[in-house]
């Protein structure tokens, strides 16, 4: 049986939903870097789902996940690193902690 | 004739100027001199030949069937900013560019001589042969243009040169402002200058002087008769061409810079303030004479304007204390003299006889043996200050003992610009004012009396210098004869004033290029012979051993003595224009303008900013969670209005 769009899509819009809800509730800053990622690879699974459905006869939907993947892996290395020297010159990860960058 | 001459005669000074101005802190002072003075005397040696070739070579270039040519040995394109918009690069060569190029060079050359030994001990002594250097390459550039807007390049060159040279004690407050003040004013002038030539190229679509003067009817129907507050097109060209010249040769009320100019060292008032650049404004309305000749109201406007400046100048002249200035005003009235002879030339027979030539020729005439006298003055000034060292006639008097050279020679300059015969000053004046008798007996009259007080206050000055009383000073500190740097160009002019009478002009300049035989007008000559006679007779009396008559006579006019002393209140005038009005009521009212309006909108908008950062900085909490939810809710507000704008 053929899949239709909304098969992918509806998973696509919850992981988003669950990426901005932990995004926002987390307090640990891996675990909002987590919710983070499952945003982007919700906007990732779109671009390749029209892509398919939409215009089969093309590939820019799934060349531009591919290097979203890329950025995005490239993107996580430098918040861990972010992360770790945070962790280091506070000694917490606790988002409620690291809030000196205000007025 | 070729190229090479004109193109040399340009060159060797402004390389002069790039060499002592660029190497002149390398070199020795005498290498310094003797290069300017080498630079200056080739200058003249080629331009001497250029002018004898035009003048008395009859080669069928510079003169057909008697008549001159104008003819333009080269004119290149400088800068072509439009089709129509096209500046030349050019030099002319006609009767009286020939002349200039004489009397500049032979000038300049008497100046570099002079300066050589005047301005021995002076620091910057290398920097001083560079800005001569500079000024003879503007002057001559000046003089050889072939179309107004080369001329007009040349003429503020000639005021830079004029800048430097008048500040070049730039240690003293007096000379910075004099040179400050005669950059100003030259330069407001040459705003009239610039507009005028706007306004004139405008309707005739052409700078070059050929062009224009040789047929100005045409220029004048290519006004097609547009007319501003009444006047034609062509006389507001003229007529604001005409303020650059009043402001350059010191007409009035334009004059208030010459004055103060002498604050300069002497040798440059001799050179520029004297002879060369104040008479550029003659220059200026001689080269384009024929236009001038198609709109009567811009001639009478430079009849009237030089009458009144040489009646001003020559009162003022009577009274001054300083000798520099007595000279100063002198040559802004003789220069005010040639401008009522150029005035008074009206293209058109008077009572059957062609009047034309006689005031132009006799206006030229007189620029010629007024350079040579007035120069000789002002270097027998120079010669004088040296001695004494002091300006003022009061520390001088009894000085023909001491100094013969120098007194010889100043009498000749006073007698030949007293108009007295065989020297220069006579012949020339004569011309000019049997030209304003031929043109209506009230400028001759006008002009005799201002001849008559010539006379007077020169003979009064020399009376003062070389007679009166001792100074009781000269016993400590005695003067003595200048060194032969500086008899030889004294010499030299007095020679020249002696016998440049005799050159035939008429024959030689004239404003189209036909000889004009002069003959000296007998009644003419007769009553300003007299006129002349008696009012040095009159000085003789007044002011040849110290007596009580000059104290007498002051105190007859209290009033009049004082307000002449003081030049007329004109710098008063113009400090009160400049200070109470412009700067006290214009320019304080737009500073408030600027102040508070401007700048109060551009702090309110700071300000505004600033309360507003202030308010809601708090915002700012330091939590990214805090942010993220604001960034969200205000897409999904977003998200709704289009939603909403789109169904």
């Amino acid at each position: 049986m053929d899949l239709s769009m909304l098969w992918y899509l509806v998973p696509s819009v919850v992981m988003l939903a669950c990426g901005v809800y932990g995004f926002v509730t987390r307090k640990n800053l891996i675990a909002i870097l987590i919710s983070l990622e499952l945003i982007l690879n919700s906007a990732d699974l779109n671009f390749v789902v029209f892509n398919r459905y939409l215009f089969p006869d093309m590939m820019e939907g799934m060349v531009f996940t591919l290097f979203s993947i890329a950025i995005a892996a490239a993107e996580t290395a430098v918040a861990i690193a972010i992360i770790i020297n945070v962790y280091r010159a506070v000694g917490a990860t606790d988002i409620n902690i690291v809030n000196k960058m205000k007025h | 004739m070729g190229i090479t001459l004109p193109i040399l005669i340009l060159a060797i000074p402004v390389a002069m100027f790039l060499i002592l101005g660029i190497g002149g802190v390398f070199m020795s002072r005498k290498t310094a001199g003797v290069l300017g003075i080498l630079g200056m005397g080739t200058t003249m040696t080629l331009a001497y030949i250029v002018a004898f070739t035009y003048f008395f070579s009859g080669s069928p270039e510079f003169i057909v069937e008697g008549v001159r040519q104008q003819v333009q040995l080269f004119d290149v394109t400088w800068l072509a900013f439009t089709q129509k918009l096209v500046v030349n690069i050019g030099f002319i060569l006609d009767p009286i560019s020939a002349m200039m190029l004489v009397v500049i060079t032979t000038i300049s050359f008497m100046v570099h001589l002079y300066s050589w030994g005047y301005m021995e001990h002076e620091p910057g002594f290398q920097r001083y042969y560079a800005f001569l250097s500079l000024f003879s390459f503007s002057m001559l550039g000046l003089v050889v243009a072939t179309n107004i807007f080369q001329m007009y390049i040349f003429w503020e060159l000639v005021g830079v040169s004029s800048y430097l040279l008048i500040g070049f004690f730039y240690k003293l407050p007096s000379a910075v402002s004099a040179s400050k003040k005669a950059f100003i004013v030259t330069r407001f002038a040459d705003l009239g200058f610039l507009i005028g030539i706007l306004v004139l190229s405008y309707y005739s679509e052409s700078f070059n002087f050929i062009t224009l003067t040789h047929n100005p009817e045409s220029v004048l129907m290519s006004t097609g008769g547009a007319t501003f507050m009444g006047c034609s097109a062509l006389t507001w060209a003229m007529v604001l061409i005409f303020v650059g010249g009043m402001g350059k040769s010191a007409m009035m009320p334009l004059h208030i810079w010459l004055p103060d100019a002498m604050e300069g060292p002497t040798p440059v008032s001799a050179l520029i303030h004297a002879a060369t650049m104040v008479v550029a404004g003659v220059y200026l309305v001689a080269r384009m004479f024929p236009l001038y000749c198609v709109v009567d109201a811009s001639l009478t406007f430079v009849t009237c304007v030089g009458a009144i400046t040489a009646f001003y100048a020559a009162v003022v002249a009577c009274t001054q204390l300083d000798i520099k200035r007595v000279l100063a005003f002198s040559t802004i009235s003789q220069i005010a003299f040639m401008m009522v002879s150029l005035g008074v030339a009206y293209d058109r027979p008077i009572e059957g006889i062609h009047y034309t030539g006689l005031g132009y020729m006799a206006g030229m005439f007189h620029l010629f043996t007024h350079a040579m006298f007035k120069a000789l003055l002002f270097l027998g000034a120079g010669a004088l200050i040296h001695a004494v060292h002091s300006n003022n006639y009061t520390k001088m008097g009894g000085l023909r003992k001491y100094m013969p050279i120098t007194h010889l020679t100043f009498l000749i300059g006073c007698l030949a610009i007293a108009g007295i015969w065989p020297f220069s000053g006579f012949f020339s004046k004569d011309e000019m004012l049997a030209a304003m008798f031929a043109n209506h007996w009230f400028w001759g009259a006008w002009m005799t009396m201002v001849a008559g007080l010539t006379a007077f206050y020169m003979f009064r000055l020399y009376y003062l210098i070389f007679w009166w009383d001792e100074n009781p000073e000269y016993a400590e500190h005695r003067p003595h004869d200048a060194p032969w740097q500086m008899s030889v160009p004294l010499i030299f002019l007095a020679a020249v004033s002696c016998v440049a009478g005799f050159i035939p002009f008429g024959e030689l300049v004239t404003w189209n290029g036909e000889p004009y035989h002069i003959h000296i007008e007998g009644a003419v000559a007769a009553t300003s012979l007299t006129v002349a006679v008696l009012a040095i007779a009159l000085a003789t009396v007044m002011y040849r051993k110290k007596n009580e008559w000059p104290a007498r006579v002051k105190n007859m006019w209290p009033g009049l003595w004082t307000a002449a002393y003081h030049r007329f209140y004109w710098d008063e005038i113009y400090m009160f224009i400049t200070h109470k009005i412009i700067f006290g009521g214009i320019c304080r009212s737009i500073a408030w303008f600027d102040r508070h309006v401007i700048d109060g909108a551009m702090n309110g908008m700071a300000w505004i900013t600033q309360k507003t950062s202030f308010a809601i900085r708090g915002m700012q909490s330091g939590q990214i969670q805090a942010y993220v939810l604001w960034y969200f809710l205000g897409a999904l507000l977003l998200a709704a209005v289009t939603w909403l704008a789109l169904i």
